[in-house]
């Protein structure tokens, strides 16, 4: 297939159709509105539905009413929009189904602005619902990855039967790159036994549900739920190293932030510092061995994020303090320029 | 021996947990029957609440989804745009539906999701023990209305029959009443009626059913049926509000 020009927020819309994904579901919000207008366009076109929901929390339960029957299903917002999902994201992990939510992040809190951030970290990773659970929370850092992300987004939604995050910003959602729409393999997913189709008098009744008054029956399926995120965390992380072998200083950075650093680190060896990035792909599961392994080589790390910290605790968890982590970072839809890294590469440099 | 009172195949044989005298057991018999008649138990999704019907997943005997509070529209939305060929229903109480609830049942209704709604409207929270609902009849005594809602201070009960009435979407809307056995039948009708109209893509179709909580009101089940009957059905009209198979004129 040829690669098209495209916005980022689009090649997520493409993604979705290609990986089968029919039924969307959605309220309008700045910068990520993109992605339900072209699936307007598209949708009809190819059998599938797309409703402008009445609000956030009703979208994330439509998502919710089409996963439990057994078809594909997606929504996306952006950070105060996803506030409002995050009780029926915590009803999908309950029901353990399926479903790929997009957060195109922008600047908060409260209302807060319309340009690019990364401030929803803390939220996408630890906190996207009550209770015990956990997200796949993947990380797209250019528009083909928008697109690959959203396919595997989707299988691995299946396959581990949870909702999985795509955390965007309105700068990759926004930007206009080439795409190739046949870059990924689709895997192979289980059949969907457990999903609510009418049982046409042929089998057992399904009931999907996320009550359980008993606290031991509760703390089983926690338990159980849990068996799948260790699975995750042993064979799903990815991440991406950029001249780390040598590296004394290893930037840590994700989504546009990655960007950033990455002309930051050229600049920084030109220099004659030995700078690397590693790009996480997956913010959850975080790698942090590959952190905890780059910690043996590597002599201070920096954490560079679009808000005031929040990759940086994570960071710090995987080096086990053996390495200075520094943070860096710009907020409220500011972006860092590649100088400004550089410069705090120079500083650490000069300390080490 | 002929069977003459036999368990609905479209209910489970579990013990129900309603208490004693609730009415709820009574609604889930006619929606139970209602499918049975019609013959769509293999294709019927059915939506719980959250409420003291949250236990109906337990009791209807198709395909069942639990929904958070008050989203069971929204959740039947999803359903039913994905499998257009099943019977998409939801069971919520007036908490669920009429408060909580209230953006989802609106838009669903103006959407005309082809969906049926059964409304168990009692005045009352019951499940969390007694508390004001949307419903709460001026001057009735309830936990967190101590002194009897006053509408100066609580606001005024909502009718949702008559507020859906006036919405495109809905094709059909009736409130019925299980205080005696001549309102049972009505209340069966229309519940069969408001199944029929989906097999027959007609729209959205919501059946409210008056209905007590002697437990919370503090009354005996008898006492309860008459309270109903004296406070609830002057307050809430029984009839139908929207019939697209009917002239205006013709209507109640
Ligand atoms: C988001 C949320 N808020 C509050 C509750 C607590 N809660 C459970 S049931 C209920 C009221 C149910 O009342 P109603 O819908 O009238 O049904 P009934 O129990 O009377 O049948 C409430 C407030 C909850 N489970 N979830
Ligand atoms: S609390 Fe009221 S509504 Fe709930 S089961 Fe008991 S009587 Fe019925």
């Amino acid at each position: 297939m040829p690669k098209v020009l495209m916005k980022g927020n689009e090649a997520i819309a493409e993604a979705a159709i290609n990986a089968g994904c029919l039924h969307y579901f959605g309220y309008p919000i700045t910068p990520q509105t993109e992605i339900s207008e072209y699936l307007a366009k598209r949708l009809p076109k190819v059998g599938g539905v797309l409703i402008q929901a009445e609000s956030e929390i009703a979208a994330i339960n439509m998502v919710l009413g089409a996963s439990a029957a057994g078809v594909r299903a997606m929504t996306s917002s952006s950070s105060p929009g996803i506030s409002l999902k995050s009780e029926g994201i915590s009803y999908l992990v309950g029901c353990d189904l399926p479903a790929v939510i997009v957060n195109v992040q922008r600047g908060g809190p409260g209302l807060g602005g319309i340009q690019p951030s990364q401030a929803d970290y803390y939220q996408a990773t630890k906190a996207y619902g009550h209770g015990d659970m956990r997200l796949i929370v993947l990380a797209p850092s250019t528009v083909q990855e928008m697109a690959t992300l959203t396919g595997e987004a989707f299988d691995l939604a299946d396959i581990y039967r949870t909702p999985v995050i795509i955390l965007a910003d309105g700068a990759i959602g926004q930007m206009m790159e080439p795409v190739d729409f046949s870059e990924r393999k689709p895997r192979e997913i289980p059949p969907k036994d457990w999903a609510c189709t009418g049982h046409g008098g042929t089998r057992k009744r399904n009931i999907i549900n996320s009550l359980m008054l008993d606290p031991e029956a509760l703390e089983k399926s926690v338990r159980e739920r849990f068996e799948r995120y260790k699975k995750i965390e042993e064979t799903e992380v990815k991440y991406e190293r950029f001249m780390t072998d040598d590296a004394d200083i290893i930037c840590v950075a994700f989504g546009i932030a990655s960007r950033i650093c990455k002309s930051a680190v050229t600049a920084a060896r030109e220099k004659g510092i030995k700078a690397g990035l590693l790009r996480p792909i997956t913010l959850w599961p975080f790698p942090k061995a590959a952190i905890a392994e780059a910690a043996n080589t590597a002599k201070a790390f920096l954490s560079v994020e679009l808000s005031m910290g929040q990759m940086v605790d994570d960071v710090k968890l995987a080096c086990e303090c053996r390495r200075p982590v520094e943070f860096f970072g710009r907020t409220g839809g500011v972006l860092p320029s590649p100088a400004e890294v550089t410069a705090k590469i120079e500083a650490i440099a000069a300390q080490l | 021996m002929s069977v003459v009172f036999d368990r609905p195949s479209a209910l489970t044989d579990t013990l129900m947990h309603y208490c004693p005298g609730c009415t709820h057991g009574i609604v889930h018999r006619l929606v139970a029957e209602a499918i049975d008649e019609l013959g769509i138990l293999g294709r019927a999704i059915g939506i719980a609440p959250v409420g003291c019907s949250v236990f109906a997943y337990n009791y209807f005997n198709c395909d069942m989804i639990e929904a958070a509070h008050g989203r069971a529209p929204a959740v039947a939305t999803g359903v039913k745009r994905a499998r257009p060929d099943c019977i998409v229903f939801t069971y919520q109480g007036d908490g669920d539906l009429a408060a909580i609830g209230t953006a989802e049942t609106v838009h669903s209704a103006t959407r005309g999701e082809n969906i049926t709604i059964i409304f168990i409207n009692n005045c009352i929270y019951g499940m969390t023990g007694g508390q004001m609902a949307p419903t709460t009849l001026p001057g009735q005594v309830t936990t967190t209305s101590p002194y009897g809602r006053s509408p100066k201070i609580q606001g005024n009960p909502i009718r949702m029959c008559e507020m859906l009435a006036t919405l495109d979407g809905v094709a059909y809307a009736e409130r019925v009443s299980i205080d005696t056995p001549a309102n049972v039948r009505r209340a069966k009708k229309a519940i069969l009626k408001a199944f029929r109209n989906q097999i027959e893509e007609k729209g959205f179709s919501i059946v409210e059913v008056l209905s007590t909580c002697p437990t919370n009101w503090g009354l005996s089940p008898v006492e309860a049926l008459t309270w109903l009957r004296d406070n609830m059905i002057p307050y809430y009209p029984l009839g139908v509000y929207k019939d697209i198979d009917k002239k205006e004129g013709d209507m109640k």
